[in-house]
């Protein structure tokens, strides 16, 4: 059995925004019968231009339809800028994540969107345009290249999941595989600085920072499981702590220091901070 | 919430008969058959009995039988055991609708450079025995066809397909995990060479099966080991579920009437008030030559796994033949076999019953499957569609 989520249950169990509008502003449909899955897709604009109405129809399983709606509680009232800007990621995220192999389905709802949105435009998405690479459940290379990079698929398997690409006959894995390295190889070209420079903090603003930072990402977390912690000193980038409460005679709680406690202030603060324990 | 389970065509309830004569072997009867002292020796008689009652349901003899650790190395056994006795034949004939057991083994020596018949089914999922007889050649070393379908019950016509294999004077090896139990067999008036059986499916535990040989079979052991099952299968005998197993067999063979009557009438029931109450359902296989116990029936426009989770959550487990709920992304290789349409191949589901249904249960299905149907053909786009298609909005 699927482990989903509740999120996904729940959606599936009641759907939001099912129907189909009448005179729709946008209407988009992808997927199949033959494919098992497809979603229809129509939306009306306020006389602000933002989604004022969004109905959804969807054949397939549990996670299809909880991503269809979930697609249309997360574009309502957003203008068509914003929600073309929504990702698979995003649909899956809203649920509290989906199956690996169940990617497909939030897939399916960002394409629905992209082809309402083009239908509003007037455009018109044709697959005629783009190279059918699997030809069983007809994925062009244009969904799979876009797939690749939103994801960051690096396997034939996981584009599978994500686009059904490659889940019938298996004759078009290599193409696939071509596609994965071309994609990885352009997003290598185009990858910014792994990470922006930080800008240099002074003493206090340090200080400042870990506190607020011990306040709001670390505290309430330990405190969930009974702990607690004390700042007790800083010196360079070295921070002291005391563990509290179940803390500090848990079997666990160097591994909480290092692992949680230290990670957190590198990723707020500086990659250099050190923590330390303080023993009674 | 109750749990009405009609899902046994995927596994069984130990029956409570059978879980209670099993147990001492885990405590105080814990003796090996093979040793020396009566310790083992008491043992040993309780396996020959066991082994007896396996052999009685299915008309052979004691020795003829053979216990594995479950139905897939019943036939991987069955298929590999011949090939290595015949190992200058490289040719294979099977179905297009076995179980992954047979179909995945030929799949692997496909690719060894075997060569792999696989005969066809038509619309009603039934086999022509006839084309087989263009089809075995002289470097044909086995044919392996199953006796009853697991997804649609369809029963094939094993006699007819063993008369075509024996006047070749081929080995035929029959997959009957979901036959044993349901339906008579007897081996004494029999072509079956080899047969495999699959203990969870018939009220013994998961992990023991049986593979029939029948005397004078080629056959080399798939187990390599000790002397145990006549040197055909090594490995320390699994005393406590062989025990349970031949309770379990005992037991079968009393039910067997009882699984033709009166879980035929239920299963009957069930289908013709579905079909009643339900628009555009179809039944999936020949309804005449089929398991007692199953109902494959196809919901066009609707997704299995979808009217699985909705049935799951009033308690009721059934399986589907749907592409989503193995994990592949297409539906089930024997409905697509059989040419169902994509319409209805998505939305299959199967009722499988056992001696332990009731009527109540099937009624319990019966109010409560319309709605789950209507509810996602609600939400279903092409729902609507065929609707107006037809003229009916």
């Amino acid at each position: 059995m699927w482990d989903y989520t509740e999120k996904v249950k729940d959606h599936f169990l009641n759907p939001r925004n099912v129907g189909e509008i009448e005179d729709p502003d946008g209407a988009g449909e992808v997927g199949s019968l033959a494919c098992g899955d497809a979603l229809r897709l129509t939306f009306k604009l306020d006389e602000n231009k933002r989604i004022k109405d969004v109905r959804f129809k969807t054949f397939g399983c549990a996670s299809a339809i909880a991503s269809s709606s979930a697609l249309t509680e997360i574009i309502k009232g957003k203008t068509l800028e914003e929600a073309a800007k929504v990702t698979n990621q995003d649909i899956a995220n809203y649920l509290g994540g989906l199956p690996v192999e169940k990617m497909h389905c939030s897939v399916m709802g960002r394409e629905a969107l992209e082809t309402a949105i083009a239908n509003y435009r007037g455009q018109k998405v044709k697959k005629e345009d783009f190279e059918v690479v699997c030809n069983c459940f007809g994925v062009t290379d244009r969904e799979i290249i876009k797939a690749i990079r939103e994801n960051d698929l690096k396997t034939v398997e996981q584009v599978t999941y994500y686009t059904k690409a490659g889940g019938g006959c298996g004759q078009c894995h290599p193409k696939i595989e071509a596609l994965i390295e071309k994609v990885t190889k352009e997003m290598k070209k185009e990858a910014p600085p792994a990470r922006p420079e930080r800008k240099k903090l002074t003493n206090i603003q340090k200080i400042k920072l870990i506190e607020e930072t011990l306040g709001r990402e670390i505290i309430p977390a330990l405190k969930a499981d009974g702990g607690d912690l004390d700042l007790i000193d800083i010196e360079g980038n070295k921070v002291y702590v005391a563990l509290r409460g179940k803390c500090s005679f848990c079997p666990s709680s160097e591994l909480t220091l290092k692992q949680y406690v230290e990670m957190k202030l590198r990723e707020f603060v500086s990659d250099d901070i050190e923590v330390e324990e303080v023993r009674p | 919430m109750k749990t009405v389970y009609v899902d046994n065509n995927a596994t069984t309830k130990v029956a409570p008969e059978v879980l209670e004569v099993m147990l001492p072997y885990f405590s105080e009867l814990y003796g090996n058959p093979s040793s020396m002292h009566f310790f083992g020796g008491q043992v040993e008689k309780k396996v020959n009995e066991a082994r007896e009652k396996v052999a009685d349901i299915l008309g052979a003899e004691p020795s003829e039988i053979v216990f594995t650790s479950c139905g897939t190395e019943s036939d991987n056994a069955a298929v590999l055991g011949t090939l290595d006795a015949y190992p200058e034949k490289r040719h294979l004939i099977t179905t297009r609708v076995e179980h992954p057991a047979i179909g995945n083994v030929c799949t692997y020596l496909g690719r060894k450079g075997y060569r792999i018949t696989e005969l066809s089914v038509d619309r009603e999922g039934q086999l022509d025995a006839d084309e087989l007889k263009e089809l075995i050649k002289d470097e044909t070393v086995l044919v392996s066809i199953m006796y009853a379908n697991n997804e649609t019950g369809v029963i094939f016509p094993i006699e007819e397909i063993g008369e075509i294999v024996k006047a070749k004077g081929i080995p035929f090896h029959t997959d009957a995990v979901q036959a044993a139990g349901k339906i008579p067999l007897n081996m004494k008036k029999s072509t079956i060479d080899m047969l495999s059986i699959s203990g969870h499916k018939l009220h013994a535990p998961k992990g023991i099966g049986v593979l029939y040989i029948r005397k004078g079979t080629k056959f080399s052991p798939f187990m390599i080991g000790g002397h145990q099952e006549k040197g055909r299968r090594g490995g320390t005998e699994n005393v406590p579920y062989i025990i349970g197993l031949g309770k379990a067999c005992e037991l079968a063979k009393k039910h067997l009437d009882e699984e033709n009557t009166r879980i035929r009438v239920l299963r009957d029931y069930l289908e013709k008030k579905i079909l009643e109450t339900i628009p555009s359902a179809m039944v999936n296989g020949d309804r005449v030559h089929r398991l007692p116990n199953t109902l494959s029936i196809s919901f066009e426009y609707v997704e299995g796994e979808s009217i699985l989770l909705l049935l799951s959550d009033l308690g009721i487990c059934a399986s589907s033949g749907s592409a989503c709920t193995s994990g592949s992304l297409e539906p089930s290789h024997v409905l697509r076999a059989m040419g169902v349409p994509f319409t209805a191949a998505h939305g299959s589901i199967r009722f499988s019953l056992s001696i332990y249904n009731t009527k109540e249960e099937m009624d319990y299905i019966i109010e409560h499957l319309p709605p789950i149907i209507q509810r996602l053909r609600d939400i279903s786009p092409f729902w609507k569609d065929y609707l107006r298609s037809q003229g009916k909005v």
